[in-house]
């Protein structure tokens, strides 16, 4: 499944690396529509007004996020992107506090500096979405480094999207964790478009992957609509990671169901693109999936009732929570130590 | 009357004129030709210029800037986009190192015709990586010229003469301002660099004030024109150059002068304002210098927060008050 080099095979899920409980199984699928369901909650409210700025939508693109974080131990830590709702919650963020950041109140988790873009909770191992596209990648090593450093056998997974991949900064930072072996996953989230540009018009190559040929390191390709699928091929690239042996380039190939942004209608797709990839709709792969493993249609039902209601509560959460005191957008600039405090007066 | 069209309008049409008149010139950012530009000043130019003259890149800000570098280096007259001007961050270097020093590296050997377009500032909930206002970096680097429009009459006649001019230009929009609609006469005409514009005219104070914050100061000089004070609005449009003979000879009408300004106020145009005029023109002033700008602080995401950080119209008549009354 791994090639070192320009050949890039697809990884396949179902396999035998890491077998899931049924329980394990339906909690993937309880995550996944949580995310979904937290991200149409929140198009929802921005269209009504109520979440200020600009939002991202990773809504088809949630079987990346979670097969990846599935493949994660607790300890270990994400670096996510402007499209990062997905990645965080899967990654154990709590929903009231991400809601609310997002609604931009004082008890959302950056204390409504941040927003939609910038949701961080260190506590989890959430190194933080970004506003800059490529700007996480290198900041990935530095955490992997420093995990090295103190041989805790963490990794760090770094979501990044197609687009990004034509940074300075995705190939300085791919090329630093190959000669240093960092535990790295580099995961190339590969929706098809940088905003308005489709893949084919910002880069030659078709697989991202292929680039990993360039610093000596495995580049696979995965159908990042196939949650077990990413789930299986980050295992394999943590373990590598875990064993000292480096990074890997892990290419999910998925699709955004939505415009770049909360009210860009998509106008730039081809005609028929949205349809075929609704068809591969990771949710609904998913569910028909656990059915075929036994799991009763209504207990999937029960799950997503579950997820819509948690989310539910989580807007409530944040809708009623009471926006920041005008003094404290002072805090935070720097640590208070007497230079700090200095400083911003 | 006058026609009235917008800021994204003005700019728009300043290109188009500017692309039919010399096929040198040619446009290079991300999503600005198929797309029509994320905040869609480009839109329609690709299906008018083609893909040749409106060139679409990948999200590689540093590409784009020395890619326009080289071909200006060479005699071309490129336009470059960056989407916000906080990914100038990405491509510092190419500006800062490449494109403002090149000329002088090169004992004059090189000209870099070269406009590089950039929307700023605050205002939308954007939050700190995406409504910065960064000129104070750019005009601390000798080599660039730096231009800062506020209305769509300003914004047209200054882009035309960016785009002409044999120095690198980075010309400083708003996106707060690309609906705001301006007076636009339908013939060409072209704005010098250089050249400050008295928005209001007044005998109390000065209030000088850069892009989004001359509409700030005009509302609070409407508003202070009722309590007896009359303030005389200066818009520099350019802050490299700066005409300092229009301020100065504004601050010497009145005696006071307060400075607006988005950016941070610790080491920003303000300050330099200040200097200025407190170097050459200490006699005309009667009162301290005020300067009214954004808290030293980024911007943050919550509006509540973003409206506290960021200069208001009650700031800009509370600094005046302050001068005038003491
Ligand atoms: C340095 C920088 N350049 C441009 C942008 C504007 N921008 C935000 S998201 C985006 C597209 C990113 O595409 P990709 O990396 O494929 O991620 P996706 O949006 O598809 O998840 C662009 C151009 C930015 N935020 N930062
Ligand atoms: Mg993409």
């Amino acid at each position: 499944m791994t090639s070192i080099g320009s050949c890039c095979l697809l990884a396949r899920g179902k396999g035998g690396l890491g077998r899931l409980t049924k329980e394990e199984l339906v909690s993937l699928q309880k995550t996944m529509l949580q995310i979904r369901h937290f991200e149409q909650a929140v198009a929802k409210a921005f269209l009504a007004g109520q979440i200020p700025g600009f939002l991202h939508s990773s809504i088809g693109q949630e079987a990346v996020a979670v097969g990846v974080c599935a493949s994660l131990r607790e300890d270990d830590y994400v670096v996510s992107t402007h499209r990062g709702h997905g990645h965080v919650l899967a990654k154990g963020a709590d929903l009231n506090e991400m809601m609310a950041e997002i609604y931009g109140k004082a008890t959302g988790c950056c204390r409504g500096k941040g927003g939609s873009m910038h949701i961080a909770d260190f506590n989890r191992g959430i190194v933080g979405a970004n506003g800059i596209v490529g700007g996480g990648i290198p900041i990935a090593n530095g955490v992997a480094l420093a995990a090295k450093k103190r041989q805790r056998g963490q990794v760090v997974a770094c979501f990044f999207g197609d687009g990004a991949s034509n940074q300075g900064t995705f190939h300085e930072a791919l090329n630093l964790a190959s000669i240093w072996d960092l535990p790295v996953v580099f995961v190339a989230e590969n929706n098809l478009y940088g905003m308005g540009t489709s893949q084919r018009r910002h880069q030659k190559v078709e697989n991202i992957a292929d680039r990993a040929a360039a610093y000596n390191i495995p580049g696979v390709v995965v159908d990042g609509n196939d949650v077990l699928a990413v789930r299986e091929a980050t295992l394999e690239a943590c373990e590598r990671a875990r064993r000292g042996e480096g990074p890997t380039l892990l290419e999910c190939k998925t699709y955004r169901h939505y415009g770049h942004f909360v009210g860009d209608p998509g106008a730039y797709r081809e005609p028929g693109e949205l349809e075929a990839w609704l068809k591969k709709d990771p949710l609904n792969l998913f569910r028909r999936y656990l059915e075929e493993q036994g799991i009763p249609a209504s207990r999937l039902d029960e799950l997503e009732a579950e997820a819509v209601e948690e989310v539910r509560l989580a807007v409530e959460f944040a809708y009623r929570s009471e926006e920041p005191l005008e003094e404290t957008a002072l805090e935070d600039v720097y640590v208070p130590t007497e230079a700090g405090r200095r400083a911003i007066l | 009357m006058m026609r009235e069209i917008t800021c994204r309008e003005a700019v728009r049409e300043a290109l188009r004129e500017e692309l039919q008149r010399d096929e040198d010139i040619f446009l290079i950012g991300e999503d600005i030709g198929f797309y029509g530009g994320t905040n869609k000043v480009t839109q329609g130019l690709w299906q008018e210029f083609g893909s040749e003259r409106i060139m679409d890149t990948p999200i590689s800000e540093a590409a784009i800037i020395g890619a326009a570098l080289g071909a200006a280096a060479v005699g071309m007259r490129p336009v470059a986009e960056i989407m916000f001007i906080d990914f100038i961050g990405v491509c510092m270097d190419q500006i800062a190192n490449q494109v403002a020093k090149l000329r002088y590296m090169t004992g004059g050997k090189v000209t870099i015709p070269l406009t590089i377009r950039a929307p700023g500032g605050a205002g939308r909930s954007a939050a700190a990586q995406h409504s910065q206002s960064l000129e104070a970096w750019l005009i601390h680097t000798p080599g660039l010229l730096v231009a800062m429009p506020s209305t769509p009459y300003d914004a047209k006649g200054l882009l035309k003469a960016a785009i002409r001019e044999d120095n690198p230009v980075v010309f400083i929009e708003n996106k707060m301002l690309y609906n705001t609609k301006g007076p636009v006469p339908e013939g060409e005409y072209v704005i010098p660099l250089g050249k400050a514009d008295i928005k209001r005219e007044g005998g109390d104070v000065t209030l000088v004030a850069t892009s989004r914050m001359v509409y700030f100061a005009l509302e609070a000089a409407a508003k202070l024109a009722d309590e007896g004070i009359e303030c005389e609005v200066v818009d520099p449009r350019t802050l490299v150059p700066l005409d300092k003979e229009t301020i100065l000879e504004s601050v010497a009408k009145t005696g006071r002068l307060v400075v607006v300004h988005e950016a941070p106020e610790r080491g920003g145009f303000g300050a330099e304002l200040a200097a200025v005029v407190g170097n050459e023109g200490f006699d005309y002033l009667d009162a301290p210098i005020e300067r009214v700008c954004s808290k030293n602080a980024p911007i943050p995401f919550s509006p509540r927060l973003e409206r506290f950080i960021t200069p208001q119209v009650e700031d800009i008549m509370a600094a005046v008050r302050t001068t005038v009354l003491g």
